[in-house]
């Protein structure tokens, strides 16, 4: 890496984009409720986003991988899931694919 | 349900849980229009620094927690060829963990600027329920009091300030206080992470280009919400799959998330 407080200016710009349409969500709700009235049928679609979009970012990346992977990821839903930390949960993944990595 | 406080303003603190404001926000969405409804508002709702401080204080060991997704964050910016000042920049205002690993994931050399800018919108949309879940206690407030207090407003904190505003404290600016909580973390966080990026060699030796499959995976467990996300994250995990070998870039991400809330809206009768 280069210069650590770089700001080139096309950079600067695509993250002010995200920063205006990220603000942009999280005032939507509550400007548009005063004006419209959201079906349930909209607001259950709604609420599946996150956790598609999570699926849909890991899926392609998993199938990419081998059993080295598939098997470190296997022991992050495991600590996640008991502990719900995520810093543990990434620590005990990139262990786990490193130490697969060599054994598999 | 409706509990109307006949005292006018409301100290804050001691407060008996429950008394107001115990309305859910469905009920004030759907009762909504454009006239205020009487009787379903939760009044005596004030803006000051007791609230802030409640706020702040009650969400910084959550934040504390989140600043390990920041340095997560931080890695995988530095990774993708940010500079230290680009990613501090982005935690600073974009404040949205999972939609920032999305866009440094996304990254390249051109920068896909639609692709992410477009995957940011549809990952942080849930904000927008977020935010209208708060209309019963925010629409006293004044407009700067509100769109101020909601460009700091993330899932943790978000979830802190609906226990509170629920349990009828009338604190409006508990939102604002455990915001700046997560801010500061969030922002410190990404520096180190950068900083920690920096220092560390061959990613994959290291096996850090795996972190963020990793803390997606993490993240799909937290947002696992039993068999009612079966169906839309099969449709997701189909499309994605089936959109990655048709299409370069990353619209699978787009294409997936966009199937399963089509489907969902389709089959919720």
């Amino acid at each position: 890496m280069s210069d650590p407080l770089a700001l080139r200016p096309w950079v600067v710009l695509v993250v002010a984009a995200t920063a205006v349409v990220t603000y942009l969500t999280k005032v939507g709700g509550i400007w548009l409720l005063s004006r419209v009235e959201v079906s349930d049928r909209v607001r259950a679609g709604l609420e599946v986003l996150p956790g598609a979009i999570v699926v849909a970012v890991l899926g392609p990346q998993l199938a990419e991988g081998g059993p080295p992977e598939w098997a470190a990821a296997a022991v992050v839903a495991l600590v996640a899931r008991r502990t719900g930390n995520i810093l543990l949960s990434l620590a005990a993944g990139v262990g786990a694919v490193v130490a697969f990595r060599a054994l598999l | 349900m409706t509990s109307r406080r006949d005292g006018g303003r409301i100290a804050g603190d001691g407060e008996s849980a429950g008394e107001a404001g115990s309305e859910s926000p469905s009920q004030s969405v759907e009762s909504g229009g454009i006239e205020p409804d009487e009787g379903d508002e939760p009044d005596g709702v004030t803006f000051g620094w007791s609230g802030l401080r409640a706020g702040f204080v009650t969400c910084a060991p959550v934040a504390l927690g989140v600043a390990g997704y920041g340095i997560a964050f931080g890695v995988l910016a530095d990774r993708a060829g940010l500079s230290l000042a680009e990613a501090t920049l982005m935690s600073a205002v974009v404040l949205a963990g999972a939609s920032q690993i999305i866009a440094v994931e996304l990254w390249a050399d051109p920068i896909p600027a639609a692709a992410i800018v477009l995957a940011v919108f549809a990952v942080n949309l849930r904000y927008s329920l977020m935010g209208a879940a708060l209309r019963p206690w925010f629409r006293t407030l004044s407009p700067a009091k509100v769109y101020g207090s909601l460009f700091f407003m993330a899932d943790e904190n978000w979830a802190l300030t609906m226990r509170d505003l629920t349990s009828g404290s009338g604190r409006g600016a508990f939102l604002l206080g455990s915001g700046l909580a997560m801010w500061l973390f969030w922002v410190a966080s990404t520096v180190a992470g950068v900083a920690v990026g920096g220092v560390v060699g061959d990613p994959a030796r290291l096996g850090l280009d795996y972190a963020l499959v990793a803390v997606f995976v993490a993240l799909a467990v937290e947002l696992w919400d039993g068999s009612s996300s079966i169906v839309p994250w099969t449709v997701a995990l189909g499309t994605a799959l089936v959109t990655a070998q048709l299409l370069s870039g990353q619209w699978h991400v787009l294409a997936g998330g966009g199937a399963a809330a089509v489907v969902e809206v389709i089959r919720s009768d």
